[in-house]
């Protein structure tokens, strides 16, 4: 590659890593608290109430269909319009929490309906009550068919963080673009963003799929 | 059912021998489809009532309700004296909340054709479930409780194991023995031979034989097992339409059919084995 | 302003933006699922030089993000001698990035075609090459639909992705009229709602019907 500075590059390398471990915690943290809502997103599509239940299914078919980066627009400056102000980190973790919890409540309600139909009377007859149903018996057997799914969203989640340099917040995407900006030279930096990705992505993407086999074994399911 | 209806039925059932499982006047429907027809059945203390009947005669239906797995259209079931289905409200009679539900749940067991028991569980786990869980049984005392019990049905050397290494034999005396744990007033076995193979039908078959002769547990049973059902049971009824076409003890029934549609169906069985 | 008043004084900004969002989709499309394809059968090429070339564009445009993929190939690919204007660069990048996610499917969907029906055409000596063409694909074809459904909405958000480098789509112009009115919640709002009505409303309709042109095309139907 002609015209590539590695003294540039190693110039560079230790801000982007430093943005890196912001990336990592925004993934992380956004993929936290999309677990967790993903979860009562699920179990809020399962309710008695009808009004409730189809709410919910409308609103999470609505997130899941609508761009990531508009929502993260949307977050963060309609608060202001309002008179709420939020910081780029909260309102960046609020648009991709709610966003990746929309896609993983649609894995957990996969996971859900694939429980035998027969685990909820066994329990029934049981007399276990609602909470322990779920608690016990039925997530426990929802869990390794959802993994997939859960491992995809991690990795998709993390490779979602670029859109949150849009409202500023100082992840790896931003750093790269400052710099850009700060040198008029792309190529380094964009390519690094690009390499630090792959290094991070594939391996994870291959240890899920190991973590997946493990939970398998150890639910005593295979 | 308008809640006349239902002010017609008593609050409690009172009395001498008053029948552990009352069917008054119960209907089912799905949709359209009738399946319990205005059922008037009753189940002593201590009785082993077999139901027998081809398939769509709603044998499996009257156990499901008695489980609390289907509602009720019509009509009012009582287990030892108390409604199950209803509850009493200012001196009448209005469907259960979920909360009174629970209440009576507990004095029902029931056995189901799959087994069902909870694959990421041990058996000893399966069993130990439902007294920890529900009735607050401390766990030593559970667990005490769960090996007796898998002793009883001859599986105390797989306490451990998952149900995925069981036979379908096996799972099904672990599923009594979970069943069992409960101690409930009411054991219900839904066609509990027809998913295993024939040479372990008899384990499974031998379990229950036990428990009739050394318990005095309330029993309903729904099989195809003929032979069976003559050996152990006090009372067999052979459904039809959703209605009880003919009930008396299995000599009478097996031996000396009065209905056409009896005398069919016990032919028509008869054939097959 | 009221709702009303905000949408007849920037409607036809919107409309415009719509416009373009939607012609971008559509050739983002045409390129992904040409390379889907291409890539797809490569994955599967008894060649190993074939098939790693195919391997190593796919993992590296599902192992980064498509907005790094973007400004790379704006950005970065000029000093390779290679320029495309801006809206060029937008479907190029997304078409690229969901093409890579569509030769899995392919891939996935070639291999779920029943083992008898390579064997028949095997039987009457067809070439692979027809086989693959009259036999395997068609049948392929009708498996990878409700999958590809799916990555063409998400095809349809990546399109959003290109208002960061300036071209005029949707997300472009609500930005833009965020910026002078801040009027965020009907600003992004309506574009959300746009959006929603475009992937829901047309691009789903759309898959089903075409599922169903495809089922009574294989006598399936």
């Amino acid at each position: 590659m002609f015209d590539w500075r590695w003294d540039f590059t190693w110039e560079i390398l230790p801000r982007l890593i430093v943005a890196t471990g912001n990336t990592l915690l925004a993934a992380g943290l956004g993929y936290a608290i999309a677990v967790v809502l993903g979860l009562v997103l699920a179990l809020a599509q399962r309710t008695p109430y009808r009004v409730l239940t189809m709410a919910v299914r409308e609103a999470v078919e609505f997130i899941r269909s609508t761009p990531l980066v508009l929502q993260i627009f949307f977050v963060f400056y309609v608060g202001p319009q309002f008179g709420v102000r939020l910081s780029p980190w909260t309102a960046g973790m609020i648009a991709i929490g709610l966003h990746y919890a929309s896609y993983l409540s649609e894995v957990y309600r996969g996971g859900l309906e694939s429980v035998p139909k027969g685990q909820w009377e066994a329990a029934t007859s049981l007399n276990l009550s609602t909470a322990r149903t779920y608690f016990r018996v039925i997530i426990p057997q929802a869990l390794p068919p959802s993994l997939a799914g859960m491992g995809n969203y991690l990795v998709g989640i993390f490779k979602d963080t670029p859109m949150l340099s849009v409202i500023g917040v100082a992840e790896l995407m931003h750093a790269a673009t400052s710099i850009g900006s700060e040198t008029y030279r792309y190529l380094e930096p964009y390519t690094l963003v690009g390499v630090i990705f792959l290094a991070i992505s594939l391996p994870t993407a291959a240890g899920i799929r190991l973590f997946e086999t493990w939970v398998r074994r150890k639910l005593g399911l295979s | 059912m308008t809640n006349e209806d239902i002010a017609n039925f008593p609050l409690a059932l009172e009395g001498d021998n008053v029948p552990m499982v009352s069917f008054k006047k119960v209907t089912k429907r799905y949709g359209d489809l009738v399946v319990l027809d205005s059922l008037d059945l009753d189940v002593a203390e201590g009785e082993m009532v077999t139901v027998i009947g081809p398939s769509g005669s709603g044998k499996t239906t009257v156990l499901r309700m008695l489980m609390t797995l289907e509602t009720i259209n019509g009509g009012v079931i009582y287990v030892d004296g108390k409604p199950l289905t209803h509850m009493p409200n200012g001196g009448a009679l209005k469907p259960a909340n979920s909360r009174h539900l629970r209440q009576m749940r507990s004095n029902i067991g029931m056995c189901f054709q799959h087994f069902n028991l909870f694959p990421h569980m041990t058996a000893l786990e399966n069993c130990m479930e439902g007294p920890v869980h529900v009735l607050g049984v401390p766990k030593k005392e559970a667990r005490a409780r769960a090996e007796e019990l898998l002793e009883m049905v001859g599986m105390a050397d797989k306490r451990d194991q998952h149900p995925s290494r069981l036979s379908g034999g096996q799972q099904q005396r672990v599923a009594i023995a979970r069943a069992l744990a409960m101690r409930p007033k009411v054991m219900l076995f839904d066609e509990v031979t027809s998913a295993l193979d024939p040479e372990v039908i008899g384990e499974v078959t031998h379990v229950i034989r036990r428990l009739v002769a050394e318990h005095n547990l309330t029993m309903l049973m729904v099989t195809h097992q003929m032979g069976f059902a003559k050996d152990i049971s006090d009372r067999v009824c052979f459904f039809f339409g959703g209605r009880i076409e003919e009930q008396g003890s299995p000599e009478e029934l097996f031996g000396n059919p009065q209905r056409e549609r009896t005398q069919q169906f016990l032919s028509a069985v008869k054939e097959a084995t | 302003m009221s709702y009303f008043e905000f949408l007849a004084q920037y409607g036809d900004r919107i409309l415009s933006g719509t416009l373009i969002t939607m012609l971008l989709t559509v050739l983002a499309t045409v390129l992904a699922v040409v390379i889907a394809l291409a890539a797809g059968l490569m994955r599967m090429a008894p060649n190993p030089l074939i098939r790693g070339v195919a391997t190593v564009y796919i993992e590296i445009f599902r192992g980064t993000s498509l907005l790094v993929q973007l400004y790379w190939i704006f950005f970065v690919l000029p000093l390779f001698g290679v320029t495309f204007d801006k809206f060029t660069a937008g479907f190029v990048a997304v078409g690229m990035n969901l093409g890579a996610y569509g030769a899995e499917l392919v891939r996935g969907a070639i291999l779920s075609v029943p083992k008898g029906q390579w064997e028949a055409a095997l039987a009457l000596n067809m070439p692979p090459a027809k086989r693959m063409r009259r036999v395997i694909l068609p049948q392929a074809l009708l498996i990878m639909l409700p999958p590809w459904g799916n990555l063409l909405i998400e095809l349809l958000k990546g399109t959003a992705l290109v208002a960061l480098i300036a071209v005029a789509d949707l997300m472009f112009q609500v930005k833009q009229i965020n910026g002078t009115t801040f009027l965020s919640a009907q600003s992004f709002g309506t574009a959300l709602i746009i959006y929603y009505i475009l992937a829901r409303f047309i691009l789903t309709p759309g898959m089903r019907w075409l599922e169903g042109f495809m089922m009574r095309k294989l006598g399936r139907a």
